[in-house]
């Protein structure tokens, strides 16, 4: 299929709108106490990595990491089949922490509800904040970002995509056209 | 990729690449059985039947856990397998249970072939927990799970399984198993406990376990039951224990460092010694441990078992 | 009543006619078989391009009648046995009651005349109740009419007694079919064993348990001088057995069932109920001695073993379905279908659905001689047809051959110049 494809954010877009997030992030918490990353797999467990290296460059602290696979938690098993499972990999307690929360595109919030709930499974943390590079609107759900690295209008039939080098280095963020 | 099969009749009728997609699922549920909350609600809403026409505390056990940790309902039948011959015939139990509208019935029967049965004449996935002497699938993807999970890996591996191979559903769904991911199977028990033809299911059979045992990356004992398997196929329990169980002696002739397995319950002093089944090399317990996640990854990738584009 | 036959093969393998013949039937007798007949008859039957036989003969039948006609009975059994081209039909005594006396044959006899559309030779049981304890009144059975001594679906288990069964039957001249099972070898077994069995893991029966009851009971009629028919031979050492004792002389016969010849123990796979029979389906070595035994006449008959069963019977696990298959309708084109495979010609295959088997029970039908009772079967050897076993006349549709793509059947089948089947496309 022929697609009409435009460039959102090039590479060096994507590296600044992570680094103001990464101060956003710091400045909102007053700091990195108490402060964990979680990323939803697969694109915000890569970016989360991205956040807690800028973190540490700011702040000189590494802050936990984590990384959630919500396909256990979605709405949409009758439909979409049981499709393949990450792991989920929360190696702190969550209890008392401000948790942020990172996805690539933030679109229905279906997979934020999701995230979540898988969150809540995971213990009671004081605070859910959420971090996505993309919010391209249409939301079904009432959940807004906290952080975003930048609001792109869409249409539904159109797809956004963020890409990775190999070394799951955010690149490019395309805005794909059916 | 969604998963193709409907119900898990058997190993026989799973590819390899279904195999290792049930090994990998499994491997992402597992993390859950060890968390605080042990529960996600994958399965929310789903009702789930165990249907047990033959007793079982240890595999019935671990599919409701399995069900209940992916938020499923999940309901036990015991029936009595001689009702049938007597009374309510199979379809009619299991139509009244489909009356009910489960997703999927879990069913172990004494009979080979019961779940092909109902497969054939219900709408719901079936799963077999045991049929005959036929197939056990669960327990042959916990096995293989257990293998790939302590030694890396299945293929190359000598896997000796020991006992009675005639009335055993757990050698043949291993034997399938087993080849399908390249391992290789050697079988050992007495004269009258190795039906014919089963090297033709892709192993090497010997009539001296040590033969067996020699080099092998797993050892897998199987439960001798006199009482269901027939007075004339063994002189007495005693002569079984020394010729055909596993001791520290024997055991020595494995690799060094080779798993030690049982699909249980044990009968100790007869087909496994204690010092083994107590020993640094047996991982029996982390058989039933992850035996519900494996159970999770069949009751999930059923659910979603027909394709639907979405 | 006359019929006369026009234009076709008359095969009569008693009388060793094989050729293009008109054939006139007068009043329930052949009156007359000449090149060219232009008599005028009540009913002419065009032959052209088919075969014209002895009405076929099957001297192994369960009709289920008395006591079990919810799955068949005379009526209906012996209709599905017109379908299929036969004119006379051995039933077998496991009944309800047993057949093991007068009043139970005489009614089988009489409701046959009366109300069946083939021929009912009544087999006896050779020990009352088939109990395997005391002998039956096989003089008088003989006079009313038994052709032979059977405990089908059971062998009868105690030496001593079948030696005395086959001494007493001799002076007779009455054969005792043997259900050859060694029963301790078969213990619960539900299938051949074999690679087949342990794949699906269902017990299995060992070929020695056919072979050491026909040993047993060959070496019995060698000891008595009586008369053995081993029922439903399927095993490669029971053929051999058999063949051995009669180039000794031992005076015995045998018969081989269509599905026998036909399927394999492969048929059990898909856990298929209507694979699962006594003895069992073998394994394809088996296949091929009973073929070459119909083939060099250690085989005197084909017989179907015709075990029509209920629906709810079969439609259970297969441990716990019953034994046993229909077959009337599907054994003549399954054994022409040895023919066009070679194993044998056209006028052995019809020698073994006519005076073969006649012969072996002693049942005076199976031939075409003038004078004789006018029991013909045209046959149309031609027409492929499907098998549905929903169309069948029997009361059962318990086979394997549902959806089969047949070849040849029944065209017209007369009883004692009488039309008992007539095909209609």
């Amino acid at each position: 299929m022929n697609k009409d494809v435009t460039v959102i954010l090039n590479k060096s877009g994507v590296q600044r709108a992570l680094t103001r997030i990464s101060h956003e992030i710091l400045e909102r918490n007053h700091g990195s106490d108490n402060l964990v990353l979680v990323g939803i797999r697969s694109g915000g467990d890569f970016l989360a990595a991205e956040l807690q290296q800028r973190i540490q460059q700011i702040e000189g602290v590494e802050i936990p990491l984590g990384a959630v696979d919500i396909t256990m938690y979605r709405d949409d098993l009758d439909s979409r089949g049981s499709l393949p499972l990450g792991k989920t990999d929360i190696p702190f307690p969550l209890d008392g922490q401000k948790v942020v929360l990172v996805d690539d595109v933030l679109y229905t919030g279906r997979t934020i509800r999701a995230a979540m709930d898988a969150l809540m499974d995971f213990g009671r943390p004081q605070a859910i904040q959420l971090a996505v590079l993309i919010d391209r609107g249409h939301r079904e759900l009432p959940i807004r970002a906290d952080f975003v690295g930048r609001n792109v209008p869409t249409a539904r039939e159109e797809n956004v995509q963020v890409e990775f080098e190999p070394e799951n280095v955010p690149s490019a963020v395309r805005l794909l056209k059916p | 990729m969604s998963f193709a099969q409907k119900h898990i009749l058997g190993i026989d009728h799973l590819s390899r690449e279904e195999i290792i997609q049930i090994l990998d699922t499994a491997d992402s549920f597992k993390e859950i059985n060890t968390r605080a909350i042990k529960k996600v609600p994958t399965l929310r809403g789903k009702t789930i039947v165990n249907l047990f026409f033959e007793a079982s505390t240890r595999t019935r056990t671990s599919f409701e856990i399995a069900g209940k940790r992916l938020s499923a309902d999940t309901i036990n039948i015991s029936a009595s397998s001689s009702s049938v011959v007597k009374g309510e015939t199979l379809e009619d139990t299991a139509r009244n249970i489909e009356a009910m509208h489960p997703d999927i019935i879990v069913m172990r029967h004494g009979a080979s072939g019961a779940p092909h049965y109902l497969a054939d004449r219900l709408d719901c996935s079936i799963i077999n927990a045991g049929d005959g002497a036929h197939e056990h699938p669960s327990q042959a993807l916990l096995d293989a799970f257990t293998i790939r999970e302590k030694l890396g890996r299945i293929e190359g591996l000598n896997v000796a399984i020991i006992g009675d191979l005639t009335h055993s559903r757990v050698v043949r769904s291993n034997l399938y198993l087993l080849n399908k991911l390249g391992a290789k199977v050697r079988l050992a028990g007495p004269g009258t406990m190795i039906p014919p033809g089963i090297e033709k299911l892709g192993a090497t059979v010997y009539h001296d376990i040590n033969q067996a045992i020699e080099g092998a990356d797993v050892v897998m004992m199987l439960r001798i039951q006199l009482e269901r398997q027939g007075k004339t196929l063994l002189p007495t329990l005693r002569e079984y224990s020394r010729f055909y169980g596993l001791n520290p002696n024997n055991l020595k002739l494995a690799q060094e460092n080779a798993l030690v397995m049982h699909p249980g319950p044990m009968n100790r002093g007869v087909e496994i010694s204690s010092s083994v089944a107590d020993g640094p090399q047996n991982v029996i317990l982390d058989q039933v441990e992850n035996g519900v996640a494996v159970r999770m990854a069949l009751l999930y990738l059923v659910s979603g078992g027909e394709e639907t584009e979405g | 009543m006359s019929i006369l036959i026009k234009n076709g093969r008359l095969i009569d393998p008693a009388n060793d006619i094989d050729g293009t013949f008109d054939l006139l039937i007068l009043d329930g007798k052949i009156a007359r078989i000449d090149k060219k007949i232009d008599d005028s008859a009540e009913e002419v039957i065009d032959a052209s391009g088919k075969l014209v036989t002895p009405g076929l003969v099957d001297i192994h039948v369960h009709l289920r009648d008395p006591g079990l006609e919810y799955k068949e009975d005379v009526i209906s059994g012996t209709a599905a046995a017109a379908a299929g081209g036969f004119t006379s039909v051995a039933c077998m005594p496991n009944t309800k009651p047993v057949n093991d006396s007068l009043p139970v044959t005489q009614y089988l006899i009489r409701k046959a005349k009366e109300e069946g559309s083939a021929n009912v030779f009544p087999v006896a049981a050779v020990t009352k109740g088939s109990k395997g304890e005391t002998l039956t009144e096989m003089g008088e059975l003989k006079e009313a009419g038994a052709v032979g001594f059977s405990d089908d679906g059971l062998p009868v288990i105690n030496s001593e007694l079948m030696r005395r069964a086959l001494e007493y039957s001799r002076p007779f001249n009455m054969p005792i079919i043997s259900h050859a099972e060694e029963k301790s070898l078969v213990g619960d077994g539900v299938m051949n064993e074999g690679f087949v069995s342990t794949e699906l893991g269902l017990k299995g029966i060992p070929w020695v348990a056919e072979d050491a009851m026909v040993a047993r009971d060959v070496m019995l009629a060698e000891l008595t001088g009586g008369h053995l028919h081993v029922a439903h031979i399927s095993t490669k050492g029971a053929v051999d057995i058999v063949r051995q004792a009669k180039a000794r002389g031992v005076h015995v016969t045998c018969e081989a069932t269509p599905h026998h010849f036909t399927l394999t123990e492969e048929a059990v796979r898909g856990y298929n109920t209507n694979a699962k029979m006594a003895p069992p389906l073998r394994h394809a070595d088996d296949v091929e001695a009973v073929r070459a035994g119909l083939a060099d006449g250690t085989i005197d008959a084909i017989a179907t073993d015709h075990a029509p069963h209920h629906v709810d019977e079969k439609n259970v696990e297969f441990n716990i379905a019953l034994n046993g298959i229909t077959g009337l309708e599907t054994a003549l084109p399954l054994t022409l279908r040895l023919v066009n495979d070679g194993v044998i010609p056209l006028q052995q295959a019809i020698a073994l659905l006519t005076c073969g088997p006649a012969t072996a029970l002693g049942i005076p039908r199976g031939d075409l001689s003038i004078g004789a009772v006018a029991d013909v079967t045209v046959i149309d050897q031609e027409r492929k047809w499907t098998f549905d076993p929903e169309t069948s006349r029997s009361k059962s549709h318990n086979t394997p051959f549902g959806g089969w793509e047949l070849q040849g059947g029944a065209e017209v089948t007369i009883l004692a110049g009488h039309v008992s089947y007539r095909f209609e496309s």
